[in-house]
């Protein structure tokens, strides 16, 4: 497995990349950003992809790390998943993060991957576009032009295409943090401990004061073309008093999940087919949503 | 002055230096060393193939076909002979003339039919992934790039990829000759008598899908020659075969070719082959008078490391009401892919003597079909033909218990061959040695603590819990010990199953074993040290095994079908023993004694009775000194030995596993795994947890993870490790070991194999623990790999109705979708 030639650029710095990324446009060559490598390598060595150069953002400091920011968390793109999920501020304000950032891969891809290459990458099998979406975050991006703003909902384009333009770079995540009342939980379905996920549920659920929940916020991953929104479950799930299954074998989640799926386009893929899909999204948004209830 | 040089003073300065370490009281048989070959295989800083660089070597890339079936109407390389760095560009028909074909050993019938092998393919391609062009370039950037220059025009043509639909009239061939390569029987007692008014009879069909060998350490070649000879390095399991074959083959002498198997890691049976790489290495060596390499990728060893198992079984057991077994008769049909490689069709074979299991019956039967298909050959892995045999009759039995309403342990105890019965000749004309599976099956049910999983299991379905229990037997043997020559001459295989050592004694009193064995992971370093030391009486440090080149062991018919330690050990046993003998005799005389009165104990001999002794260091040195020998003494303390065996080894043992299925996902997690193995005498009890753990590992693989996939064009869709899921540590149970021995009785050591036991036992014993899980909800079986999504379909299709709370959601019918593409 060996990739076609490319050339490689190490930018100085941000607008350097930004420069780097316009010429190109420009001049009309294929240049695709380099971080972790986790996903794009992969990509060149299959020779599924064939820029003419990568430009490593690498060792761009500015890029790198977790800072709390009154009302949201903002993560640099190039912070690595492994850093991320150790962050104190990540773990204290933004949980859900940290529990889909332990279940991504292995260590050694931790180390290399990062959250903006995950994000930028747009795979809907990846664990956190699920996480992004649920939680409302915001994309930074730049390019030559200057900086701008893109809300998850507008993020996920499509099948591995972010709403980034050509020459535009991610800077980081905005994520916001929502205050007490919340319980988290990300299930994932997969085959073996290192793979990609079947089936995964990102679940963010506010209980009320009388214990029934007020708001539900439900990712779903590996369901579609993009990472989606449960939103009918999001729905149905308010008001409900979750109760252990009931003497009558009544089970009020297990019914407000039971259109989960709804919405959705599953892939059919090796490891499942939509309709088993669809049955796990069901199954597991219920367990997803009780774990994060507590 | 000069001093004389005396054998007694030079051993005492070797002693003064602290060169001579004292043998140690223990005995080194049976005691868990740690393997001394591991530092550098683990840290890599070693020979593997791909390390080794050679002045001027150019690097080889294949092209190779992205059908399974078309014929090839032009290659046209010239493009990319053009581009910088190639040095050569080649098509199948470029070669024609010298690449001949690659050998099949096994003609298993008169009839079979065995079809021209072009290493590279010249008109025809056969299956995806076979090789049509190459190139050979300055590095191996520029080798792959090159690739993309090669122009072929494919006509596509049907691909063969059922194999019931390939025996039909009309399917489109695979060759010529027609799709069945041969078919095989065998028989013993009345099978008509045993199945005529049986009060019950199992009929199962199973299918044992096809498997991808995943060895650590990917395929990789290098072929070097000085104008006149060759050697050929390669990550082989068979320096030895493979030079004979190659001799065979390429037209190179055999004298002027030698094979080295450096350090390999890995191979499972996947390196016990003559492979096209082998053979197009050594061609464009001898063409371009250049060292030539080639490491394959892991996508081009998923298309084309020869793939394992590939049958589908019906097996149809007759019992009586009280459990006992009349007869068992098995119809394989068997994927033998596109060519006949080195032992493909012997590989479904080997299962046939293995079809009735540890137990006593009145009749056989066996019927095997080999069917060429346009896939990747099949051939050995891990356990080759014994793995599917065994899991077809302990699928059999579990299923028979359940149709008796008995135990499966007692159905299984009620048929066993006893511990009385001794050497016994089963049904299928194999005479088991010894073995005692009373002894293992109690161990392993103390272990598992089996009354309490089935009370728990009971409560369960009592309860409708959504997460069930599954508790699977199974009680294997296999024949291993690879094998009496005559019996393979019987089977039409064509070499032998010797092994050769030699042992050497340093005049240092260090001792170098040369084996013919070719470890590639087993740890046979430590091992034949350890069995050298204690025969020897020599430190188990100062011991050091050599092999895997043909140049330094010369003979040797290398490493696969646990046969490694029964008959290559054994000749390391049998080599010492003649290099005692000689020491005795030089030991009597410089003693002057008779040598029948010399006795040896722990690395000394002495006569009787006395205090007067030497050591056998002593006697290395003396013997190198030649000042004073016996008469007619060859000044040398050197012995080769070469062992055939008069039997196979049966190990047995009891699995015991396990499962917790998801009724609700359909996911099963492996809860609890014991394992009771008898292996006979233990050389080395680490080595042998070792083999035991990986080797339950692959088994569980085979259960519940693996399978190579082809969709309906007949392309292989499990080219990458994320496709083709092998399991890992974190997806595995700590498995619970333990051993019963009872010692073979066909070899000096006592030992009988252990390299396949643990796959060979473990697969069946998941898929029985899987189907005890899901029968109350009417499912009869679920299809390996048991995935998640198979036994999630499994019981939403399932007859038997339970209650809503655990029940999986049906799926419309709209919504299935016929399953994966074809196999
Ligand atoms: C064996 C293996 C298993 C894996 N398993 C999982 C898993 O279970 N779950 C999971 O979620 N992921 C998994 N991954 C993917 C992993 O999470 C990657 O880290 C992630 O997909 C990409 O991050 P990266 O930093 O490696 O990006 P890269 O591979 O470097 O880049 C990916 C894409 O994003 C673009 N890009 C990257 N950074 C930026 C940026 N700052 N601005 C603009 N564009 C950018 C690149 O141009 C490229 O197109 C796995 C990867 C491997 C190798």
């Amino acid at each position: 497995m060996i990739p076609a030639p490319f050339d490689y650029i190490r930018p100085a710095s941000v607008e350097d990349a930004c420069r780097v990324l316009a010429d190109a446009e420009t001049a009309g060559d294929e240049v695709k950003v380099l971080a972790g490598g986790q996903s794009l390598l992969p990509l060149l060595r299959l020779r599924l992809a064939y820029p003419s150069a990568l430009v490593d953002l690498g060792r761009l400091p500015e890029l790198r790390g977790v800072a709390d920011r009154g009302d949201h968390v903002y993560i640099g793109a190039l912070t690595t998943h492994d850093e991320v999920m150790r962050s104190g501020v990540v773990r204290e304000h933004v949980p859900l993060v940290a529990l889909a950032t332990a279940t991504v891969a292995d260590p050694a891809v931790r180390h290399r991957g990062t959250f903006g290459g995950s994000m930028a990458h747009a795979d809907p099998a990846g664990d956190l576009p699920a996480v992004a979406l649920a939680l409302d975050c915001v994309f930074v991006v730049r390019s030559s032009d200057g900086e701008r703003e893109i809300p998850a909902a507008e993020f996920f384009v499509d099948y591995l295409e972010p709403a980034l333009e050509p020459g535009e770079v991610l800077l980081g995540v905005r994520v916001p943090k929502l205050g007490s009342g919340w319980g988290f939980h990300y299930e994932k379905f997969h085959r073996t401990a290192q793979a990609w996920a079947t089936v995964g549920v990102a679940a963010a659920v506010r209980r009320g004061d009388g214990g029934t929940i007020e708001e539900a916020r439900i990712g779903l991953t590996n369901m579609g073309p993009t990472p989606v929104r449960a939103r009918v479950t999001e729905v149905a799930l308010r008001g409900v008093a979750p109760s252990p299954s009931g003497s009558n074998g009544s089970d009020p989640l297990r019914d407000a999940c039971a259109q989960a799926d709804a919405g959705t386009s599953p892939p059919a893929d090796l490891h499942a087919r939509p309709d088993y899909r669809r049955h796990l999204a069901r199954v597991l948004t219920r367990r997803a949503v009780g774990a994060a209830l507590g | 002055m000069t001093e004389q040089l005396d054998a007694g003073l030079v051993a005492g300065r070797i002693a003064e230096s602290g060169q001579v370490s004292e043998p140690s009281a223990e005995r080194e048989m049976g005691r868990a060393r740690r393997r001394k070959e591991d530092a550098r295989l683990v840290t890599g800083r070693t020979m593997w193939t791909d390390n080794i660089q050679l002045p001027g070597m150019l690097y080889v890339a294949f092209l190779r076909s992205p059908m399974a079936h078309a014929r090839i109407t032009g290659v046209d390389v010239s493009a990319a002979r053009s581009l910088p760095g190639v040095v050569a560009a080649y098509s199948g028909r470029d070669l024609a003339e010298e690449q001949g074909s690659l050998p099949c050993a096994w003609p298993v019938t008169e009839d079979i039919v065995i079809p021209d092998h072009p290493p590279m393919a010249v008109d025809e391609v056969r299956y995806p992934g076979e090789a049509v062009a190459c190139v050979v370039a300055t590095d191996r950037y520029r080798a792959a790039d090159a690739l993309e220059a090669i122009a072929v025009d494919y006509e596509p043509l049907d691909p063969v990829l059922d194999m019931t639909e390939a025996l039909a009239e009309g399917a489109p061939k695979v060759h010529e000759a027609g799709n069945r390569a041969f078919t095989w029987k065998f028989a013993g007692g009345d099978i008509d008598a045993a199945f005529r008014d049986a009060p019950v009879v199992i009929d199962r069909a199973y299918v044992q899908q096809r498997l991808i060998p995943t060895a650590m350490e990917p395929r990789a070649v290098v072929a070097t020659t000085d104008g006149d000879g060759f050697t050929l390095y390669s990550a082989t399991q068979i320096p030895h075969v493979l030079r004979v074959m190659l001799a065979m083959t390429t037209g190179i002498p055999e004298h002027k070719l030698r094979v080295v198997a450096p350090d390999v890691g890995g191979g499972f049976g996947s390196k016990l082959q003559v492979t096209a790489e082998e053979v197009l290495a050594l061609l464009l060596a001898r063409r371009l008078g250049r060292p030539v390499k080639w490491t394959e990728s892991r996508s081009e060893g998923n298309l084309t490391v020869h793939h394992g198992r590939d049958q589908l079984q019906r097996i149809a057991v007759a019992a009586d009401r009280d459990g006992r077994i009349r007869g068992v008769r098995v119809e394989l049909l068997a994927d033998m892919g596109a060519y006949l490689m080195l032992v493909t069709p012997g590989v479904p074979l080997l299962g046939a003597f293995m079809y009735n299991g540890i137990y006593k019956m009145d009749a056989y039967d066996f019927t095997c079909t080999g069917v060429f298909t346009t896939k990747m050959p099949t051939d050995a892995y891990r356990g080759a033909g014994r793995p599917e045999a065994t899991f077809a009759i302990e699928r059999a039995v579990d299923e028979l218990a359940h149709e008796l309403g008995m135990d499966p342990v007692e159905v299984r105890r009620r048929n066993w061959i006893t511990r009385e019965e001794f050497p016994y000749t089963t049904i299928a004309g194999l005479t088991y040695d010894s073995g005692d599976y009373e002894a293992a099956t109690e161990k392993a049910l103390a272990m598992f603590g089996y009354d309490g999983l089935r009370a728990e299991q009971a409560d369960r379905r009592e309860r409708h819990d959504p997460v069930q229990l599954g508790i699977g037997v199974s009680t294997y043997t296999e024949m291993c010990g690879l094998a009496p020559s005559r019996v393979l001459g019987s089977l039409s295989y064509g070499a032998g199953g010797w092994e050769h050592a030699a042992v050497r004694l340093l005049p240092t009193g260090k001792v170098e074993v040369v084996t013919g064995t070719s470890p590639h992971g087993q740890g046979h370093e430590t091992a034949w040290s350890q069995i050298a030391a204690d025969a020897l009486g020599v430190p188990f440090e100062d011991v050091s095994v050599l092999h895997g080149d043909t140049s330094v062991a010369h003979r040797g018919m290398d490493t696969y079908g646990s046969r490694s330690l029964v008959v290559g050990g054994v000749a390391v046993l049998a080599a010492c023993e003649k290099v005692k003998e000689r020491a005795r005799e030089l030991a009597a005389h410089l003693m002057e004694a008779s040598a029948d009165d010399v006795e040896f104990d722990g690395g000394r001999f002495r006569v009787r009775g006395t205090d007067e002794g030497r050591t056998i260091q002593e006697l290395a040195l003396a013997a190198f000194a030649a000042h004073d020998l016996p008469g007619g003494f060859e000044p040398r303390l050197d012995a080769e030995a070469t062992f055939d065996p008069d039997n196979f080894s049966f190990p047995h043992g009891t699995h015991l596993c396990a499962v917790e299925v998801d009724t609700e996902t359909g996911r099963c997690a492996i809860r609890s795994y014991v394992a009771v193995d008898d292996v006979g005498s233990v050389v080395n009890p680490l080595i042998v947890e070792g083999q035991v753990h990986g080797g339950i590992a692959q088994g569980v693989g085979q259960a519940l993870f693996e399978e190579a996939v082809h969709d309906a064009d007949g392309n292989l869709v499990t080219t990458t490790m994320a496709d083709y899921l092998i399991p890992s540590a974190a997806d595995l149970p700590e498995f619970t070991t333990d051993r019963t021995e009872t010692p073979a009785t066909s070899n000096p050591l006592g030992v009988k194999g252990v390299g396949e036991a643990g796959t060979i036992a473990s697969t069946p014993a998941v898929v029985n623990a899987i189907a005890d899980a899901l029968r109350p909800y009417g499912v009869r079986d679920v299809r390996m790999p048991c995935t998640p999504e198979r036994i999630w379909r499994a019981l939403a299709e399932a007859e038997v109705t339970v209650p809503a709370q655990s029940r999986a959601a049906v799926p419309s019918t709209s919504e299935i979708a016929p399953e994966g593409g074809a196999r």
